[in-house]
C-alpha cells in the first residue's frame, strides 16, 4: 500500500475532470486519478455541440437559453443553477476557443452555430441556432483541447487508477473529506490519496441498460462510492433515452442530424413527429421524440421484419452537407450497418444515454449530505453530479456545457478550499473496505459469473425501466435486481493475478451498477407521475402538487446488516419561471 | 449458472437462425506473472459475423477465459483504446467486423508492435504519450487575449482539419518500420499532432515545433512507407501530413 498527499484530488479525466484540473492545478497541488487514459474518456464520443447564446448567426440571448433549459427539464430544474449555466455558457465557449478548440466557422470567421432539440428563440417561438460545434465531433475536440491544455499546465495524472472508495472522517461531529482509495490497474496495488479536497468527475452509469450509447466503462463508480458512504443520490429515476441510437447496437447518431434537416419516418414513410410536436417536429425534446418512436412501434408502424425500429432519413440532404457536417455518424452507418446514408434511411431506436440524476451539489459544486448541508472538501461535477440543471430531461448540447461550466466552478472552489483548509486525519483502517472487496473476489470460488448477472440486469432495465414504465414493470425490476444482488454475492473471477486484472475490475463495476440500478428503479416506483424522461403509463400526467420536488435516495444499513433504500425529497428552486404545460 | 442444456442439433438450428458462424481466434497471450514467454492460443466461438472483433474478444473473456486482457471503452472507434494487430494489420477491434476478415480461416489477434507488451493485448503507452507531449501539442499565442473568439476563416480552419481527427490510438506509430527499429523516433502520431498546430492560423509556435521535429529523431526519419496512412482508423492522411511538415521545414512557410 502507498500513501500520497495532495491538496486537491480529482477523480476522472473526462471533460468535467480536466476542466476542473486546469483551474485547480493553477491554484493548488493537484492530482487527477483516472481509470482510463484521459483521452479515452467518453466526453470524446459527444457529437452534436455545446450550447451558448453567442448570437453569432441569429438573435439569441442567455435568458431564452435559461427558459429552454427549465422547460426542457419539465420544471424540475433548479432555476438559479440554470441561469448560471446559460449565462456562463458564453464565456465557457469562448474560453475553449482561446484554448485552441477548432470550432466550425461562419463566413465571417466567428464560431458557427446550428439548431438542436428544444433550443428556441423567444420562449418556444421557433428553433434557434445555439449549438457551437466542430463537425459531429465536438466532444472529441473538447476532450483533446482540454487534454492539450492539461499538458500545457503540467497537470499531474495517475492513469489507470480506479477509485474504489471515498474517505470521510468525523471531526467534531462533522464528516469531512480525507481522501480516496484507488486500485492501480497495472500492479494491483492499493493506494491512499490523502487530500483536503476531492472532486468527483467520474461520469455516468449508462451501462446498466443494454441498448446504450455509453462506453463499457461508464459504470457509475463515483455515484456508488458516495452512496455507500451514506451520501444521497438525487433524481436517479430520471434517465434520458436518446431517440436515435443505431438499431440494436445503441451507438448514437447525433440530434445534429435532425438539426441539419434529417427526418424520422415510420414504415409508411410518414414524418410521424408532425403528429406529436407540430412546431418543433423532429427537434422536440428527447423524451417526447423517444416516446413518439415507441408509440409508433407499439401501434405497429415500426420498420423491418419485427417492426421494432424506425428510420432516420438523411437521403434528401446533399452529400456535401453530410460530408461536411456529419462525417462521423454517416461513417458509423457504413461501418456497422453497411448502409449508405446518401441513398438509404438508417434504422434507429431509442438508446439509454444520459443520467440526469447523480450526486447532489450546489452551484459551487459542493456535495450535499442532505437537502442543503455541504460536506466540507467534497465536490462533484459533470454527469456524476446533479446540480440540478437538467431536471427531468436534459436538452441536447447542455451537458458539454455543464461539464465546462461546473467543472470549472468545482475546480476553483476545491482549490480555494484546500488553500486554507487543513488535512483531516484518515479514518480508522482506511483501506479495509477496498482490500476486503478485492481479496474476497480473488479468493471467491462461487459459481456465478459477472457477464451473466450483468446481462440479466441490462435486460430487466431495458424491459422494465426504459421509456415506458408502470408500477408493475418497476416492481418487477426491483425484484429482479434484488435477486441479482443475492447472486452477486457468489460470483467469482477467473483471473486471480495482480497485473492488469480487468476481470476483477469488471466485477467491482458490476457491483456499482447493481446498486445504482436499484436506486433508479426504487426512485422511479415512488414517483407516481410523468415528467420529462420519467414516464409512468399508470400516471401519465405531471403532478406538480405532489411531485414538484427532487428525490434523494440514501442507503441505510440496519442493525442486522440488512441494506435498504430510504427516500427523501427536497424542493425545486424556482426563481422567475412558473411551471407550464410542456408543448413543442 | 442457468444455461439451459441444448443438444447439438438444437444448437446448430439456433445458430443458423441467429446467423451464427464458428470462428477461430488465434490470440497472442502473454502474462509475465505466469510465464516469461508469449504464446498463441486458439479460441473457437460461435458468433454473428456482423459483430465486431471487440465483441468476439468480449465473448471469449466473459464466457470462456476471464484472464484474456485488453483495453477498450467506447466500442465505436472514438476513444482509441483498442488498437491491435488483427490478421497482421493494425486496426481498432471495435471498428473491424468479423465478416470482413475471411472468418473461415483463423483470425489472428496480437498486441501492436514497437511498444512493450505488458499483458496479452495491453502495451505500455507511456513512450507514445511522451512523444506526443514533446511536440508542444497545444495552442501558443502571445499578446492580449481578445474579448470574444479569435477569428479564423473557414479555409484556414479547413487547412488542419484532417489532423484534428486523431484519437491517439497508436495504430499509425506502431505500424511504422522506423519506429519498430528505433523507439526514439517521434513516430507518425506525434507528427500528426504537431501538424495540427503548425498549420492552425491562430498558433504562433510553429517555428519551435519545427525545430523539435528537425531533430535527429524527427520527421527526416520517415521513409514514406504509407503504413501509417493505411493503419489510421480515422482515415487521416498521415503520410501527407508528415510530408507537409517536411516541406514546411524546408520552406519555413506554413
Ligand atoms: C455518444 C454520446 C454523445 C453525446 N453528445 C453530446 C452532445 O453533443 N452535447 C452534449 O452536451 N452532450 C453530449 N453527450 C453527453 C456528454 O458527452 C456527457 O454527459 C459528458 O461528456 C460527460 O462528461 P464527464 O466529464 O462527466 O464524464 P466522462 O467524459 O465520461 O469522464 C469520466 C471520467 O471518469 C473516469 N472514471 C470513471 N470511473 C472512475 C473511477 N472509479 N476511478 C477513476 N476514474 C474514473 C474515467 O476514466 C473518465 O476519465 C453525449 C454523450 C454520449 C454518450
Ligand atoms: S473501444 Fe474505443 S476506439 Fe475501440
Amino acid at each position: 500500500m502507498k500513501i500520497h498527499k495532495y491538496d486537491t484530488v480529482i477523480v476522472g479525466a473526462g471533460g468535467a475532470g480536466m476542466r476542473a484540473a486546469i483551474e485547480s492545478t493553477k491554484r493548488s497541488r493537484t492530482a487527477v486519478l483516472t481509470k482510463l487514459y484521459p483521452t479515452r474518456s467518453h466526453t470524446g464520443a459527444a457529437q452534436g455541440g455545446m450550447a451558448a447564446a453567442l448570437a453569432n448567426v441569429e438573435e439569441d440571448n442567455w435568458e431564452w437559453h435559461t427558459f429552454d433549459t427549465i422547460k426542457g427539464g419539465d420544471y424540475l430544474v433548479d432555476q438559479d443553477a440554470a441561469e448560471i449555466l446559460a449565462k456562463e455558457a458564453i464565456d465557457s465557449v469562448l474560453d475553449l476557443e482561446k484554448m485552441g478548440l477548432p470550432f466550425n466557422r461562419t463566413p465571417d470567421g466567428t464560431i458557427d452555430q446550428r439548431r438542436f432539440g428544444g433550443h428556441s428563440r423567444n420562449h418556444g417561438e421557433a428553433p434557434v441556432r445555439r449549438s457551437c460545434y466542430a463537425a459531429d465531433r465536438t466532444g472529441h475536440m473538447i476532450l483533446q483541447t482540454l487534454y492539450q491544455n492539461c499538458v500545457k499546465e503540467g497537470v499531474e495524472f495517475y492513469n489507470e487508477f480506479y477509485v474504489l472508495d471515498l474517505l470521510l472522517t468525523e471531526v467534531d461531529g462533522v464528516r469531512k473529506t480525507a481522501g480516496v482509495v484507488a486500485y492501480e490497474l497495472a500492479t494491483g496495488e492499493i493506494h491512499i490519496f490523502r487530500a483536503k479536497a476531492v472532486v468527483f468527475a467520474s461520469g455516468g452509469s449508462g451501462k446498466f441498460f443494454k441498448v446504450s450509447s455509453n462506453a463499457h466503462t461508464l459504470t457509475g463508480d463515483g455515484q456508488a462510492a458516495a452512496y455507500r458512504r451514506g451520501l444521497p443520490l438525487e433524481d436517479m429515476e430520471f434517465f434520458q433515452f436518446h431517440p436515435t441510437g443505431i438499431w440494436k447496437m445503441g451507438i448514437l447518431l447525433t440530434e445534429g442530424a435532425r438539426g441539419e434537416g434529417g427526418i424520422l419516418r415510420n414504415r409508411d414513410g410518414e414524418r410521424f413527429m408532425e403528429k406529436y410536436a407540430p412546431v418543433m417536429k423532429d427537434l422536440a425534446s428527447r423524451d417526447v421524440v423517444s416516446r413518439a418512436i415507441y408509440t409508433e412501434i407499439r401501434e405497429n408502424r415500426g420498420c423491418g421484419a419485427d417492426r421494432d425500429h424506425v428510420y432516420l432519413d438523411l437521403t434528401h440532404l446533399p452529400p456535401e452537407q453530410l460530408d461536411a457536417k456529419l462525417p462521423d455518424i454517416t461513417e458509423f452507418a457504413r461501418t456497422y450497418l453497411g448502409i449508405e446514408p446518401y441513398t438509404d434511411p438508417i434504422p434507429i431506436q431509442p438508446t439509454a444515454h444520459y443520467a440526469m440524476g447523480g450526486i447532489p451539489t450546489n452551484v459551487q459544486g459542493e456535495v450535499l449530505s442532505d437537502t442543503s448541508t455541504p460536506v466540507p472538501g467534497l465536490y462533484a461535477a459533470g454527469e456524476v453530479a446533479c446540480v440540478s440543471v437538467h431536471g427531468a430531461n436534459r436538452l441536447g448540447t447542455n451537458s458539454l456545457l455543464d461539464i465546462n461550466v461546473f467543472g470549472r466552478r468545482a475546480g476553483i472552489a476545491a482549490a480555494e478550499y484546500s488553500a486554507t483548509a487543513e488535512f483531516v486525519d484518515l479514518p480508522e483502517d482506511p483501506t479495509r473496505f477496498v482490500e476486503d472487496e478485492v481479496e474476497n473476489l480473488r479468493d471467491a470460488t462461487g459459481d456465478e459469473r459477472v457477464f451473466e448477472i450483468r446481462k440479466a440486469l441490462q435486460e430487466t432495465m431495458d424491459k422494465n425501466v426504459m421509456v415506458f414504465r408502470t408500477e408493475q414493470t418497476l416492481k418487477e425490476a426491483v425484484e429482479v435486481i434484488g435477486e441479482l444482488r443475492k447472486r452477486f454475492k457468489s460470483i467469482s473471477v477467473q483471473d486471480k493475478g495482480r497485473r492488469f486484472n480487468t476481470d476483477l475490475l469488471e466485477a467491482l463495476e458490476l457491483g456499482n451498477l447493481l446498486d445504482l440500478a436499484e436506486v433508479t428503479a426504487v426512485s422511479a416506483l415512488a414517483r407516481k407521475e410523468s415528467r420529462g424522461g420519467h414516464y409512468r403509463e399508470d400516471f401519465p400526467t405531471r403532478d406538480d402538487v405532489n411531485f414538484m420536488r427532487h428525490t434523494l435516495a440514501y442507503r441505510e444499513v440496519g442493525d442486522d446488516g440488512a441494506e435498504s433504500i430510504r427516500l427523501d425529497y427536497k424542493p425545486v428552486v424556482q426563481t422567475r419561471y412558473q411551471p407550464m404545460e410542456r408543448k413543442y | 449458472m442457468s444455461t439451459p442444456v441444448m443438444d447439438k442439433e438444437e444448437r446448430a438450428a439456433k445458430a443458423a437462425a441467429d446467423h451464427l458462424i464458428t470462428a477461430t481466434f488465434r490470440i497472442r497471450r502473454f502474462n509475465p506473472e505466469i510465464s516469461a514467454e508469449a504464446s498463441w492460443e486458439d479460441f473457437r466461438i460461435e458468433i454473428d459475423p456482423k459483430e465486431r472483433v471487440l465483441d468476439a474478444l468480449h465473448k471469449i473473456k466473459w464466457e470462456v477465459d476471464g484472464t484474456l486482457t485488453f483495453r477498450r471503452s467506447c466500442a465505436h472507434g472514438i476513444c482509441g483504446s483498442d488498437a491491435m494487430r488483427i490478421n497482421g494489420r493494425n486496426r481498432l477491434a471495435c471498428k473491424t467486423l468479423i465478416k470482413d476478415l475471411s472468418p473461415s480461416k483463423p483470425i489472428s489477434v496480437e498486441a501492436i508492435k514497437g511498444l512493450t507488451v505488458l499483458k496479452d493485448l495491453i502495451v505500455d503507452m507511456d513512450p507514445f504519450f511522451q512523444a506526443y507531449r514533446d511536440v508542444m501539442p497545444f495552442l501558443v499565442t502571445s499578446g492580449n487575449e481578445p474579448t470574444r473568439e479569435r477569428h479564423q476563416t473557414a479555409e484556414d480552419r479547413e487547412r488542419f482539419d484532417d489532423t484534428t481527427k486523431c484519437i491517439l490510438c497508436a495504430a499509425c506509430t506502431s505500424s511504422c518500420p522506423v519506429f519498430w527499429n528505433d523507439g526514439q523516433y517521434f513516430g507518425p502520431a506525434a507528427i500528426v499532432n504537431a501538424h495540427r498546430f503548425i498549420f492552425d492560423s491562430r498558433d504562433e509556435a510553429a517555428e519551435q515545433r519545427l525545430e523539435i521535429l528537425n531533430d535527429k529523431d524527427g520527421v527526416w526519419r520517415c521513409r514514406t512507407t504509407f503504413n501509417c496512412t493505411d493503419a489510421c482508423p480515422r482515415g487521416i492522411e498521415v503520410t501527407k501530413a508528415i510530408q507537409e511538415v517536411k516541406r514546411a521545414l524546408i520552406t519555413r512557410r506554413f
